[in-house]
């Protein structure tokens, strides 16, 4: 029984060194390689970063993508994808789980939040409710339209992103938006850590003088995963998907995108400017939750 | 008789250059205290910037909602500014409004330092001016920022050609007469006439230019505000979701346009004191202009709000109370009240065209439009579609900080030392227009 313990102590410590060694091993090409035992497979002699030469067998290599894609790449979409995210108002209670997440993935300081939740009351009848509102990546976006030198563009995937280097600080796009998605770096921004190069499909590092706004996260999306803010929901009220593929998830169930619409009445803000935006809002009908203000404290 | 007509005609003449070169010549200290008055207006403005290239423009009051402010009303008002030149060399020359001519030196100096001083605002608004550069590398031609920029250089390019055509004559009298004048500016006057000798031949093709530049300026000048003017309905705002955005902008600017030459002349006549030239009727003539273009302002102003205010519709009805009754409707009532309905009902009256009454209401009519246009800009921005809420309240109002006032200061400044070194650098009345010539009828005489 012990000896058996030992032996497995003994292989989780040998399993663990050549962790270590693939991870010295994993330069900015290779993901990693496993501890499989020597066989007559072709070897690729590799150098780590710390200098020393390893050898590795060729099946376990794995290309990785390391870095963000460039502004340059960035400006093509992912092929035959069209995002939309959904949003069913019954079930947000201005937890702002969301705001935190996306503040923390983007850097951002609380007085420029991409997200911002809204308390919305259409007529004085009915009873208010909570608007989470992000860049509703219109597809006939009019930051896009009024942009002097094509620093915000829209994607073949729906995405509108900014390309931060190119931006020259006018501000047209903010007075454009009719959605008010765009915040701006008025000052420096507070220093922030990331050992990326900048992309616009990370927002990260801003830029001083600068315009800013939802991306919906294109990094995590090229990894086939969902934004931040949806996974940070704890009520599941953000749904995001591919209209291509007509599904969307909200991190616990995956539902058909044209089934949900449809079944519940699924709006856009303002659909009469023309702008066809990428977010539906789901009515706030049925709550899960009844309407709370605010707590004290909270911005408004 | 006819020798006789001659003689007193070449006593006119010499008169004329007598009066009207002898500010060019090195004179009195007024001036240079005024110049450096000026001076330290622009040096505090310059402060002021290199504060905001050092810190960004957080040491505006610019916010994500308000995120326009003073320096865009601001060159707004200074484009408007800028169509005075079209006014008198173009407008009133080619419908024969003879009474003008002495004018059309004045507008054209202001309109250049006008379109100059607001290219310079529209940098200092700039996020990141260093990419400046990127607007020529990556324009868009679907932006109307671009087609701004197109516009303003146009019309700049036309602007200087216009009163540089019709200078040539006026650079060769002070060529001629000016043997005293320090000697960059002999040199000055020299280079710049180009060898002009007043030959049948260079007068035919002066006043073949100058008539095609004053008939190429009219639909440049009317673009340029009516682009600037597109700049804010081409945009997703309820405030500024108007057709009638682009005449009520170029009417208003006529009506600054005028109110600013009223401010000039009366100055322009007393430091140089050249009231012969710078009647009491033309004042007059200006007054009654004045008029004219107030009411036509007053139309567009009364179509601008009207249809809104009726139908009272959502965020625009807000605007709408905002600017009526809210915290803008001081300002609002103020600049519709002094600055458009005061100056009809005065100018209306003979009394009220004397110089001085005259003086007192274009200043009026300038502050209105300069505050005018702050409320085009600045409360449309705090009434988007969906409500300003989840952020500090300081983003809820837009009191401008110290360094945009010192810059707006500072364009200010910068505008009349433009104006001031011209004007001690040309003749300000065209001379060869004002001698009186065989062939060449007399035009002060219709004054």
């Amino acid at each position: 029984m012990k000896n058996k313990a030992a032996g497995h102590r003994r292989k989780f410590l040998k399993s663990s060194v050549y962790i270590g060694v693939s991870a010295i091993a994993s330069s900015p090409f290779i993901q990693r390689c496993s501890s499989k035992e020597p066989d007559k497979e072709k070897k690729v002699k590799l150098l780590t970063t710390d200098g020393t030469l390893v050898e590795v067998n060729q099946s376990n290599l794995m290309k990785m993508s390391h870095q963000p894609a460039s502004p340059k790449e960035a400006r093509k979409g992912i092929p035959g994808r069209h995002f939309v995210m959904v949003v069913d108002l019954s079930r947000c209670r201005n937890a702002r789980k969301c705001i935190k997440a996306c503040d923390h993935h983007h850097q951002l300081t609380p007085d420029r939040p991409f997200i911002k939740v809204l308390r919305m009351q259409d007529n004085k009848a009915s009873s208010p409710y909570w608007m989470p509102k992000k860049c509703f990546h219109c597809d006939n976006p009019p930051c896009v339209k009024v942009c002097p030198v094509g620093a915000t563009y829209k994607r073949s995937d729906a995405l509108v992103l900014i390309d931060n280097k190119r931006c020259i600080g006018c501000r047209f796009c903010m007075a454009a938006c009719p959605y008010s998605a765009r915040v701006f770096n008025w000052g420096k921004p507070k220093p922030q850590s990331t050992d990326h190069s900048y992309s616009p499909e990370t927002s990260v590092p801003s830029q001083i003088g600068t315009v800013e706004k939802c991306d919906f996260c294109p990094d995590m999306l090229r990894q086939d995963k969902v934004p931040h803010c949806i996974t940070a929901c704890p009520n599941g009220a953000l749904y995001f998907g591919d209209q291509i593929a007509d599904s969307v998830t909200n991190g616990s169930e995956t539902v058909r995108l044209s089934t949900l619409l449809r079944d519940k009445a699924a709006y856009r803000y303002h659909e009469e400017l023309g702008t066809e935006p990428n977010v539906y809002y789901l009515p706030p009908s049925d709550r899960l939750f009844p309407f709370k203000e605010a707590p004290e404290g909270q911005p408004s | 008789m006819a020798k006789d007509k001659i003689f007193l005609n070449d006593q006119f003449n010499q008169k004329v250059e007598k009066d009207l070169l002898a500010h060019l010549l090195p004179n009195k200290k007024v001036g240079n205290i005024f110049i450096f008055v000026l001076l330290a207006f622009i040096l505090v403005g310059i402060y002021a910037y290199y504060r905001q290239l050092r810190y960004g423009l957080i040491v505006t009051s610019m916010r994500d909602y308000t995120s326009w402010g003073v320096y865009i009303s601001n060159f707004v008002f200074l484009v408007a500014i800028s169509l005075v030149g079209s006014l008198f060399s173009s407008i009133l020359k080619l419908s024969k409004a003879t009474w003008s001519t002495p004018l059309t030196r004045i507008s054209e100096i202001i309109a250049i330092a006008a379109i100059i001083c607001a290219s310079v605002i529209i940098i200092v608004d700039m996020g990141r001016p260093d990419r400046f550069i990127n607007v020529l590398i990556h324009g868009r031609i679907q932006s109307p920022i671009i087609w701004d920029v197109i516009i303003i250089t146009t019309y700049l390019t036309i602007s200087v050609l216009l009163l540089y055509i019709s200078l040539i004559p006026d650079l060769a009298i002070c060529r001629d007469k000016l043997t005293d004048a320090p000697g960059w500016k002999k040199w000055f006057y020299k280079v710049f006439s180009i060898n002009w000798h007043g030959t049948p031949e260079q007068n035919n093709i002066l006043h073949k230019v100058s008539f095609m530049l004053s008939v190429m300026v009219i639909p440049v000048a009317f673009a340029i505000h009516t682009v600037t003017s597109w700049l804010f309905s081409t945009t997703w705002r309820p405030g500024w979701d108007s057709t009638n955005l682009g005449p009520y902008f170029v009417s208003g600017a006529l009506m600054a346009g005028a109110a600013v030459i009223i401010v000039a002349m009366y100055f322009i006549r007393n430091a140089l004191n050249i009231k012969e030239y710078l009647t009491d009727k033309l004042f007059d003539h200006m007054g009654k202009l004045l008029v004219l273009l107030s009411l036509v302002y007053l139309y567009f102003n009364i179509n601008e709000y009207l249809g809104p205010a009726f139908k009272m519709v959502g965020v625009e009805g807000e605007h709408i109370i905002e600017l009526f009754f809210g915290k803008y409707a001081s300002m609002y009532w103020l600049v519709q009240v002094f600055g458009l309905v005061l100056p009809i009902v005065v100018l209306v009256f003979a009394w009220g065209r004397k110089p001085l009454p005259m003086l007192i209401i274009s200043i009026l009519v300038l502050l209105g439009a300069w505050f005018k246009r702050f409320l085009i800009v600045i409360p449309s921005l705090q009434h988007p579609y969906l409500p300003i809420q989840d952020v500090d309240e300081s983003y809820r109002h837009y009191i401008p900080s110290w360094e945009e006032w010192a810059i707006t200061f500072a364009s200010f400044a910068g505008c009349l030392l433009i104006i001031t070194f011209l004007v001690k650098l040309l003749p300000v009345i065209p001379i060869w227009e004002t001698k009186k010539e065989e062939g060449n009828e007399p035009k002060q005489q219709e004054v």
